[in-house]
């Protein structure tokens, strides 16, 4: 089941962007493309730890800040020759507030 | 609008089912609202687009009470108030549209303040305009605003247009095809300002003018403003209906009273309020069959735009923002000026921008509302339904679309049509156009775009030997852009992406920080530093390290510091328990391990003590190593310290292709190893020894010799020539020995050392970019402003959760 929660509004991040919701389990990234999509990924990448919020947003993918391991922000997939996965999480924008999804992070927890 | 298509569309159902009553504020009947754009710009009359006149009305037994406002409706009596009295109704509808927001700074309610809405409003302009060399401001740069100032200047105005955002029309249109109308708009002579805050409107019995926030003035005998819309709900308000953004309805356009119905731009259906006709004649007919009592179900619908302006092809529908599992088609001409952009979801066409060539719209958009999928034709899909089979995009489209005039080699002043001249009096490769016009002779840069050139007058004749692109996103060389930005004047990232044919709509990682960079080097004044285009350590200024903390460096001039700059330094070190401190290289102290949300308080902190950063993270000058010099050394020669102070005091703030470090030493003993720098001065008895091109990193190189100065003023002014004409053809991320490297030291000493004409101009124009950047980023970073916008996390739901 769906968990939505209202998180910021969608100025509080710039376009080609991202900012950082803290959560139990480490950082969510919630991105912002030029053309006002939203995505929500696993903050953390899976080759050393770069944190992908403070990379370059190019269309919908994100450039790791460490090594450029580039990543599609609606799969969490690695695109060309590196492998690897980040985690996606629910996100969508209403009325300029952007809502995440929580239910997953929340169901790991109890678990 | 919406009531008169409604009384049709009633009337077509059922003419005899209501005695319809008519109030309206205006002096006059329904008409086409839309079209008082053409009316104000004198292509269409005010009777050419009247709906509904008044023989309409009489036929069809309306009762018209023009000219009359309801100013009250009393819902227990079902009766409605105007100025002529009381009037009884079993049905009542809503459809009083809505009204020009005036954006709330002082002087909004000046005479000479207008909105844009009603045929009043259009015959203020006209008023105004009748005034020679008069002069009009429009705030708001969307649909309204814009057809208001294409009129308005087609009246012979002076026409400025302010908007607020990055880019014109940001709702509808993306800001490649924003771009494109901003220039087709100037190219008529209106000046066009984005990101303008507007702060006060000024004058005493009248407008005379529109102050923005950074202090810029526009005159103004007029004001328009069109910076959106408010739904006219006050009636609804009241009675007590419910209203949120507009007056609520249902489905069935019925609000909370179930006797009174609403539409137009004044309701708000499912947490939408519209402000285009589309949905407004649907809303009519459903509302008409609601009357008659029938069922009938109100849809939003997708709903496309077109400016209104003759010769701006413009169309844009559906979702060009927000939303999953998206992606797009883009294609560019940049000789025809047209931009198409298709977004895709699941196969099928969601919503696409397309300027320049909008002969396929209505194609796509069928495509659209019917939710076809696309799969199959996906790869010629861009092309139109002409093209299926499409043609590829040709990569030269750029060159050839340049003009005669533009500059291709700048190191001669080569223009286009000088080489084009020669190619049709013979010279058919590149050593030929060299020997014959000096193009692509000295630095070499440019030969790329020579062989382009020659290629597109050639045709197949000619085939270009393959150079490197800057990343996949475009054809062109590092070099083919600097020369493209600088010849047609591009300013802007959407302007390089669409004249050099970019093939994605933003960009990547790679060539995002190096147009960054070549827009700050070529356009200080004009050009806006983009954060998002900047590499992670010189967003944030500061380094990342590998476990994601930030190290933070203070510059310490020349090397120098004093006790209360220890004693500040140590204190922040204790604050906020930095794990590491070190000394570096560079004469400075290195704070390790920072958090990123404790960087501004620490900045604060070390501001606050009168230290600034060091840009230890920048492709920009780092440090200028000193030894003691005169001051101290029994060897030394010159006042080596004091130079170095003077040196950095110059440059810092300045950003470079890659990083520049400096170094001065007081003799030749070089205890300032500044013959591994990119700039090194050795002081000596008789002056200085200005060397440059050295390094010390992944590759080791001693600095070669550029000049010898014989006053302290001469060494400053070699070396900011030298890092300007660095600055200025240096690729981005390339070191200065490596640009040396390929440009030849000695082409660097004609223009650095022999030329001195061009050394004042080259240290006049660094000085222009100082003027701009010579400031210090941690003091601006460190504002509660950016504390919160950027530094701290979005949200932080452990301490929700924790509930
Ligand atoms: C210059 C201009 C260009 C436009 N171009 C386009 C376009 O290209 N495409 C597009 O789709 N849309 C366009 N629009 C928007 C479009 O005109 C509106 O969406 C449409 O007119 C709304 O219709 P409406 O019936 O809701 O409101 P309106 O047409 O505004 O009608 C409302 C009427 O109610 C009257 N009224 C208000 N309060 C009261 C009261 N208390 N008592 C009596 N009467 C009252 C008002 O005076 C007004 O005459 C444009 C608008 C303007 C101003
Ligand atoms: S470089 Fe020369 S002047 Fe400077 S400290 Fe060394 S010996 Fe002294
Ligand atoms: S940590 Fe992300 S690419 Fe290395």
């Amino acid at each position: 089941m769906s968990n939505w929660i209202d998180i910021a509004s969608l100025d509080d991040i710039p376009r080609r962007g991202a900012r950082v919701v803290k959560t139990h389990l480490g950082c969510v990234a919630i991105f912002r493309t030029h053309d006002n999509q939203v995505f929500a990924i696993d903050d953390t990448c899976p080759h050393k730890k770069g944190p992908l919020s403070e990379g370059i947003v190019h269309g919908t993918a994100v450039t790791c800040p460490l090594h450029n391991w580039v990543f599609d922000l609606k799969t969490g997939m690695t695109q060309g020759n590196d492998k690897g996965s980040v985690a996606t999480f629910g996100v969508r924008v209403e009325d300029g507030r952007i809502l995440l999804d929580v239910s997953r992070s929340a169901s790991r927890l109890v678990a | 609008m919406a009531s008169g298509r409604m009384l049709e569309d009633l009337f077509d159902i059922n003419r005899d089912a209501f005695d319809v009553t008519l109030f309206g504020a205006e002096p006059h009947g329904n008409y086409n609202r839309i079209m008082l754009s053409p009316v104000l710009a004198g292509d269409k009359t005010f009777d050419e687009i009247v709906t509904h006149d008044v023989d309409w009305y009489r036929e069809h037994g309306v009762n018209c009470r023009f000219g009359e406002s309801v100013v009250k409706i009393d819902r227990k009596k079902k009766q409605v108030i105007s100025e002529g009295g009381m009037t009884h109704y079993d049905k009542l509808v809503i459809a009083t549209g809505s009204a020009s927001f005036m954006i709330p700074v002082p002087g909004n309610d000046l005479p000479g303040v207008i909105g844009f809405r009603d045929l009043n409003d259009v015959h203020k302009m006209f008023a105004a305009s009748d005034k020679p060399n008069s002069k009009a401001v429009i705030i708001g740069g969307g649909l309204l605003g814009l057809e208001a100032a294409a009129a308005l200047n087609a009246q012979g105005m002076k026409v400025t247009v302010l908007h607020l955002m990055g880019h014109l029309m940001e709702r509808q249109l993306d800001p490649a095809a924003g771009y494109l109308l901003q220039k087709e708009l100037e190219r008529r002579g209106i000046n066009v300002v984005c990101k303008a805050h507007t702060k006060a409107i000024l004058g005493h019995e009248h407008v005379d003018a529109v102050l923005m926030e950074n202090g810029t003035t526009h005159g103004a005998d007029i004001v328009v403003m069109a910076a959106g819309i408010r739904p006219e709900t006050r009636i609804a308000t009241e009675a007590a209906l419910r209203v949120e953004r507009g007056i609520v309805v249902d489905d069935a356009m019925v609000t909370t009273d179930p006797d009174i119905l609403a539409l137009g731009e004044c309701v708000e259906h499912d947490g939408t309020v519209y402000g285009l006709v589309a949905p407004l004649f649907d809303m009519a007919k459903v509302l008409a069959r609601t009357l008659v009592d029938e069922t009938a179900k109100f849809v939003a619908p997708s709903v496309s735009t077109k400016l209104k302006v003759t010769g701006v092809d413009l169309f844009s529908v559906g979702e060009l923002a927000e939303g999953d599992d998206r992606e797009e088609i883009v294609f560019r001409d940049p000789g025809r000026g047209i931009y198409k952009r298709l977004i895709l979801q699941d196969d099928r066409i969601v919503g696409t921008v397309m300027y320049g060539d909008t002969t396929d719209s209505s194609w796509f958009f069928s495509k659209i509302k019917a939710n076809e999928d696309i799969s199959e034709i996906r790869d010629t899909l861009i092309f139109g339904p002409a093209f299926q089979g499409g043609e590829p995009l040709d990569p030269l489209a750029a060159v050839a679309a340049l003009p005669d005039d533009a500059e291709i080699c700048g190191c001669n002043g080569i223009c286009k049509s000088t080489i084009t001249n020669a190619i049709t009096g013979g010279a058919h490769d590149l050593a030929a156009i060299k020997a014959t016009t000096k193009a692509s002779a000295s630095c070499g840069n440019c030969s790329g775009l020579v062989e382009q050139v020659l290629a597109v007058s050639l045709g197949d004749d000619f085939v270009v030997p393959a150079a490197q692109s800057i990343c996949g996103c475009t054809d062109f060389t590092h070099e083919d852009v600097r020369r493209i930005i600088k010849s047609q004047q591009l300013k802007s990232m959407p302007a390089v992406m669409q004249e050099c044919g970019w093939k994605t709509s933003c960009g990547c990682h790679v060539c995002r920080p190096a147009l960054n960079y070549y827009m700050i080097a070529e356009w200080p004044l004009e050009y806006q530093d983009d954060a998002q285009s900047r590499l992670v350590n010189e967003r944030n200024h500061a380094n990342i390290q590998k476990d994601g903390t930030y190290s933070v460096l203070p510059r310490m001039w020349g090397g120098m510091t004093t006790p209360d700059e220890l004693r500040a330094i140590a204190d922040a070190a204790d604050k906020y328990n930095v794990p590491a401190v070190k000394v570096t290289g560079g004469q400075r102290i290195d704070l390790l391990g920072v958090k990123k949300e404790d960087l501004p308080n620490m900045w604060a902190d070390l501001n606050a003590a009168g230290m600034v950063s060091g840009h230890a993270y920048a492709k920009g000058l780092r440090t200028v190593k000193t030894c003691v010099g005169t001051d101290f050394c029994r060897f030394g020669t010159q006042d080596s310290t004091g130079l170095g102070i003077k040196l950095e005091k110059m440059l810092w703030g300045s950003w470079t292709p890659h990083k520049v470090k400096l170094a001065v030493s007081g003799c030749p003993r070089n205890c300032a190893e500044a013959t591994c720098k990119d700039v090194g001065i050795i002081c000596v008895d008789s002056g200085f020894e200005v060397s440059v091109a050295g390094a010390a990193g992944m590759e080791l190189k001693e600095t070669q010799p550029l000049a010898k100065a014989a006053t302290e003023e001469e060494a400053i002014e070699l070396t900011i020539a030298f890092v300007q004409l660095y600055r200025e053809h240096a690729r981005y991320l390339d070191r200065p020995h490596r640009w040396v490297a390929k440009v030849g030291l000695d082409w660097v000493i004609a223009r650095v050392v022999d030329d001195i004409v061009e050394r004042a101009a080259l240290c006049e124009r660094f000085e222009i970019s100082q003027s701009v950047y010579r400031n210090d980023p941690w003091a601006e970073q460190s504002t509660p402003e950016f504390e919160q916008r950027k530094w701290s996390p979005l949200a932080d739901l452990t301490l929700e959760a924790a509930e």
